[in-house]
C-alpha cells in the first residue's frame, strides 16, 4: 500500500448537539487509507451522531472534518462519488428485487463494478431476483451494503452493520467485511460489539458520552489493561458483604477490584500467585464462593475499566 | 467469489477493488432507473393500480346508470272507490297516458299513500269537486297532482287560453353524464397526484431511504423528476381509459380539439404532482400527511364541480372557488369537451393551473426536507 500513510478521514474537535442533548462533546479521529477504523459504544454514546457528521448528512456544530482530504462544503459532489454509505436504519423498498435496488444505485456513480459483480462479492446470487420484502434480516444489511459498494467506494462507512442480527448472519457479515479490508477498502465502523470490534478492526476508537477515551488496536488497548487474566468471583447471597475491596486488592498479583452485586471481578497478573491468595482471603472473611471463571481480557474488559459500565446493558 | 480476480492484482490506495476490471461499465441512467422503480412500485402493488384506474370506471358506471335519462315519467295515482262518482274520475284519469290509474278502498289507498306506491289520492267529494291527497314535499307528487288537476279541470271544460306546441330535446352533452365524466377524470389526476406521489415520498422519508440517496451523489431534482414522469406516463392511461369509456359506453361527447384536451391533462397531472411534492415536502409520518392531503382535497372535492356544478355556491364564494385548480381543470375539461371551446376560452383556466404548478414546484424545491 503505497500511501498508507495518508489520512483517509481526519476529524478535529468535533461537537454536535441536538437541542438540549450533547450528542458527540468533543471527538477527534485520524483514520488512515487502507485500514479499518472501528468506533465503539454503548447505545447512544455518540457513533451515528459521528459518522453521519463525516458522511456530510450533520452539520457539525463545532470542529472540522477532512474525507479524503477534502472539505464536504468544498468537494461535496466528489466526495459522494467516492464513498460508500451504509446507514443504520434504511429500509429499502419492499416491492423492488435485489438486482434493481443495486442497479439503481449504480446509476448514481460515474464508475464501479456491474451490479452482478457486487450482488457476487455480498453472496445474494440466489436471491438475485427477489424482493427486498423477502429478505431476511442478514440478507437485508448485505444488500444494504451492497448498494454502499455500488460505486466502488475508497472510503466505505458502516453504521452497525450486525446490530440485530442472529449469530449467523453476523459472522456472514464479518467475512463480507474482512473481504472488503481484503480488497485494500478503508473502512469505518460502529459497533457496540467489543467481539466485532476485537476481529474486524485495525484501530478502535472507545467512545462514551460523545467523547473518545481510548484509542488504539485492540492488542494495544487490551494490554493497556495490564492484566494477564480477568478473575470473576459469584459469592453466596449477601456473603459478599464480607468482603472488603481494599483488601483484596492488596493480594499479590491483583491490580483491580470491582465489586458488582454479587459478582467480584478482579484484574490479576500472575494467576497462579493470585488465586489461592484470593481464595484463602475469602475464606477468612467467612464468605463463600459459588463460581469462580477466568478469562484473557478483553476489550469489554477495557470498557468497564474506563468506565465502570458495560457496553451493552444486560 | 467473483473478486478473486480483484483481490490476486495488487491493489492500489487511491482505487477500490473493481477500479481496473477493464471494460468500462456503460453508465445507466439515473433518470431512467429512478422512474422505472416508481413504476415498479407501482404496478408490484395492485390495490393502488385498482383505486387509479378502476375506480374512477366504476364511479362513471354508477353515476352513469343511476342518473341515466328515464323516458317520460308516469304518475301513479289511487281514487278511493267507495266516493260517490268515483268510477267517473277513473276514467277520465285512464284517458291520460301520463297517469297509471287504480281503484283502492280508502284503507288500501292510505296504505299506498303512506309506503309509496301511489304519489297521489283523488277524492271524489261531489258532483263537480274532488279532494286531492299527497305529501307536497315529494317532487313526483306534486307533478302528479299537476297532471290530475289538469285532467279533470279540462275533462269539466276549462278552456286553456294559451296555444302551446312542444319540441322535446335530449341534448347529448347536456346529460349528467355527460357532466360527471370530466369531473371524475378531474378528480383522479387530483387524488392520483396527490396520493400518488405524496405518500411514496412520506414513506420513504420515514423509512430513512431518501437519508439514504441523499448519501449517493444522485441528483435530487432528478430524484423529484422521476415522480412527475411516472404520473405523466399514467396519466396517459387514466386519461385514454376514463375518456374512451365515456365516449364509447355512454355517448359522451368530445367537441374540442384533442389537442386542448390532452393539453388539460397534462397540465392537470402535473399542477396536482407538484401540490402532492409540497405536501409531502417536510411531513415525516404517513399520518400526517394523509391529514394534509385530506385537508387540502376535501374542498376540491366540494367546491370545484366534480359531482354538481360549482355555481351551486354563494357568490360569495365564487372566487375562492374559480381559484382552485380543481375548479380550473374540471372547467376547462368540460369547456373543451362538452361545449367545444377553444384556447382563447381555456387560456385563463390553465393560467390558473400554471401558477398553482409553478408556485407549488418552487416551494416543493425551496422547503423539501430530505434528511
Ligand atoms: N436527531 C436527533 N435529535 C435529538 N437527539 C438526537 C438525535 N440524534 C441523536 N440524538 C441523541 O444524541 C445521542 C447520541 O446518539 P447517536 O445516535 O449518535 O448514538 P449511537 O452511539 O449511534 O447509539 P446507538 O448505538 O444506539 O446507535 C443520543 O442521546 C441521542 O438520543
Ligand atoms: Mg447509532
Amino acid at each position: 500500500m503505497s500511501a498508507s500513510g495518508v489520512l483517509a478521514l481526519e476529524v478535529r474537535g468535533l461537537r454536535k448537539t441536538f437541542g438540549d442533548v450533547v450528542a458527540v462533546a468533543s471527538l477527534d479521529l485520524q483514520v488512515k487509507t487502507g485500514e479499518c477504523f472501528g468506533l465503539l459504544g454503548p447505545n447512544g454514546a455518540g457513533k451515528t451522531t459521528t459518522i453521519e457528521v463525516c458522511e456530510g448528512l450533520l452539520q457539525p456544530d463545532v470542529g472540522e472534518v477532512l474525507v479524503l482530504g477534502k472539505r464536504w462544503h468544498d468537494a461535496e459532489h466528489e466526495l459522494r462519488q467516492r464513498l460508500g454509505v451504509q446507514l443504520q436504519e434504511t429500509q429499502f423498498s419492499e416491492k423492488i428485487t435485489v438486482l434493481e435496488m443495486i442497479t439503481l444505485f449504480r446509476s448514481f456513480y460515474e464508475q464501479g463494478p456491474s451490479p452482478d459483480e457486487v450482488i457476487a462479492l455480498v453472496q445474494l446470487e440466489e436471491k438475485r431476483r427477489a424482493r427486498v420484502g423477502g429478505l431476511s434480516g442478514g440478507q437485508k444489511q448485505r444488500l444494504s451494503i451492497a448498494c454502499a459498494l455500488a460505486g466502488d467506494p475508497e472510503l466505505l462507512f458502516l453504521d452497525e452493520p450486525t446490530t440485530g442480527l442472529d449469530p449467523q448472519s453476523r459472522r456472514q457479515l464479518w467475512e463480507l467485511v474482512e473481504r472488503l479490508r481484503g480488497l485494500g477498502r478503508t473502512i469505518v465502523l460502529t459497533t457496540h460489539y467489543m467481539d466485532e470490534a476485537e476481529r474486524l478492526c485495525d484501530r478502535i476508537a472507545i467512545v462514551d458520552h460523545g467523547k473518545t477515551i481510548a484509542l488504539g488496536t485492540p492488542r494495544a488497548l487490551v494490554r493497556s489493561l495490564g492484566a494477564e487474566q480477568m478473575v470473576e468471583l459469584t459469592m453466596r447471597d449477601g456473603s459478599v458483604g464480607a468482603l472488603d475491596a481494599t483488601t483484596l486488592s492488596g493480594l499479590p498479583g491483583v491490580l483491580g477490584v470491582r465489586m458488582d452485586g454479587p459478582v467480584v471481578a478482579l484484574q490479576v497478573t500472575a494467576a497462579h500467585e493470585a488465586l489461592p491468595a484470593l481464595l484463602a482471603a475469602v475464606d477468612g472473611a467467612g464468605a463463600t464462593v459459588l463460581e469462580l471463571r477466568t478469562h484473557t481480557p478483553t476489550l469489554e474488559d477495557v470498557f468497564v475499566s474506563l468506565t465502570g459500565r458495560h457496553l451493552r446493558d444486560q | 467469489m467473483t473478486s478473486s480476480r480483484a483481490v490476486a492484482e495488487p491493489v492500489s490506495a487511491a482505487g477500490g477493488a473493481f477500479r481496473r476490471e477493464a471494460p468500462a461499465q456503460r453508465r445507466l441512467s439515473p433518470l431512467l432507473q429512478l422512474t422505472l422503480v416508481r413504476f415498479r412500485e407501482f404496478y408490484r402493488e395492485p390495490e393502488a393500480v385498482f383505486w387509479s384506474f378502476l375506480f374512477p370506471i366504476l364511479m362513471a358506471t354508477g353515476l352513469g346508470i343511476a342518473f341515466r335519462t328515464r323516458p317520460a315519467e308516469v304518475s301513479k295515482v289511487a281514487v278511493v272507490a267507495e266516493a260517490a262518482g268515483a268510477e267517473q274520475v277513473r276514467a277520465v284519469l285512464a284517458a291520460d297516458s301520463s297517469l297509471d290509474v287504480a281503484l283502492l278502498s280508502p284503507d288500501e289507498a292510505r296504505k299506498a299513500l303512506q309506503v309509496g306506491t301511489v304519489a297521489l289520492v283523488v277524492v271524489a267529494a261531489g258532483p263537480s269537486a274532488v279532494e286531492y291527497r299527497y305529501d307536497v314535499a315529494r317532487s313526483e307528487a306534486r307533478t302528479a297532482r299537476s297532471a290530475v288537476d289538469n285532467a279533470l279541470q279540462r275533462a269539466s271544460g276549462r278552456l286553456d287560453p294559451v296555444s302551446v306546441s312542444e319540441s322535446l330535446v335530449s341534448d347529448r352533452g347536456s346529460r349528467y353524464i355527460d357532466f360527471v365524466v370530466p369531473g371524475l377524470l378531474g378528480m383522479s389526476f387530483m387524488g392520483n397526484g396527490i396520493w400518488g406521489i405524496g405518500f411514496s415520498i412520506v414513506d420513504a422519508r420515514r423509512k430513512k431511504l431518501l437519508k439514504r440517496f441523499v448519501a449517493t451523489p444522485m441528483s435530487r431534482t432528478h430524484y423529484l423528476l422521476s415522480f412527475l414522469l411516472m404520473r405523466l406516463v399514467l396519466l396517459v392511461v387514466e386519461a385514454t381509459v376514463l375518456t374512451a369509456f365515456g365516449v364509447l359506453a355512454f355517448g359522451v361527447p368530445m367537441r374540442g380539439s384533442l389537442v386542448l384536451y390532452a393539453g388539460t391533462c397534462l397540465l392537470g397531472a402535473l399542477t396536482f404532482g407538484a401540490i402532492g411534492l409540497l405536501i409531502a415536502s417536510r411531513a415525516r409520518t404517513v399520518e400526517g400527511a394523509s391529514g394534509l392531503m385530506n385537508v387540502v382535497m376535501l374542498p376540491m372535492w366540494i367546491g370545484s364541480g366534480v359531482f354538481f356544478s360549482a355555481s351551486n355556491f354563494p357568490n360569495a364564494v365564487q372566487p375562492v372557488i374559480q381559484a382552485l385548480p380543481l375548479t380550473a381543470i374540471n372547467d376547462a375539461l368540460r369547456d373543451v369537451m362538452l361545449r367545444g371551446e377553444g384556447w382563447r376560452v381555456v387560456a385563463s383556466e390553465w393560467l390558473i393551473a400554471a401558477v398553482w404548478l409553478v408556485v407549488c414546484f418552487a416551494l416543493a424545491l425551496r422547503f423539501f426536507r430530505w434528511k
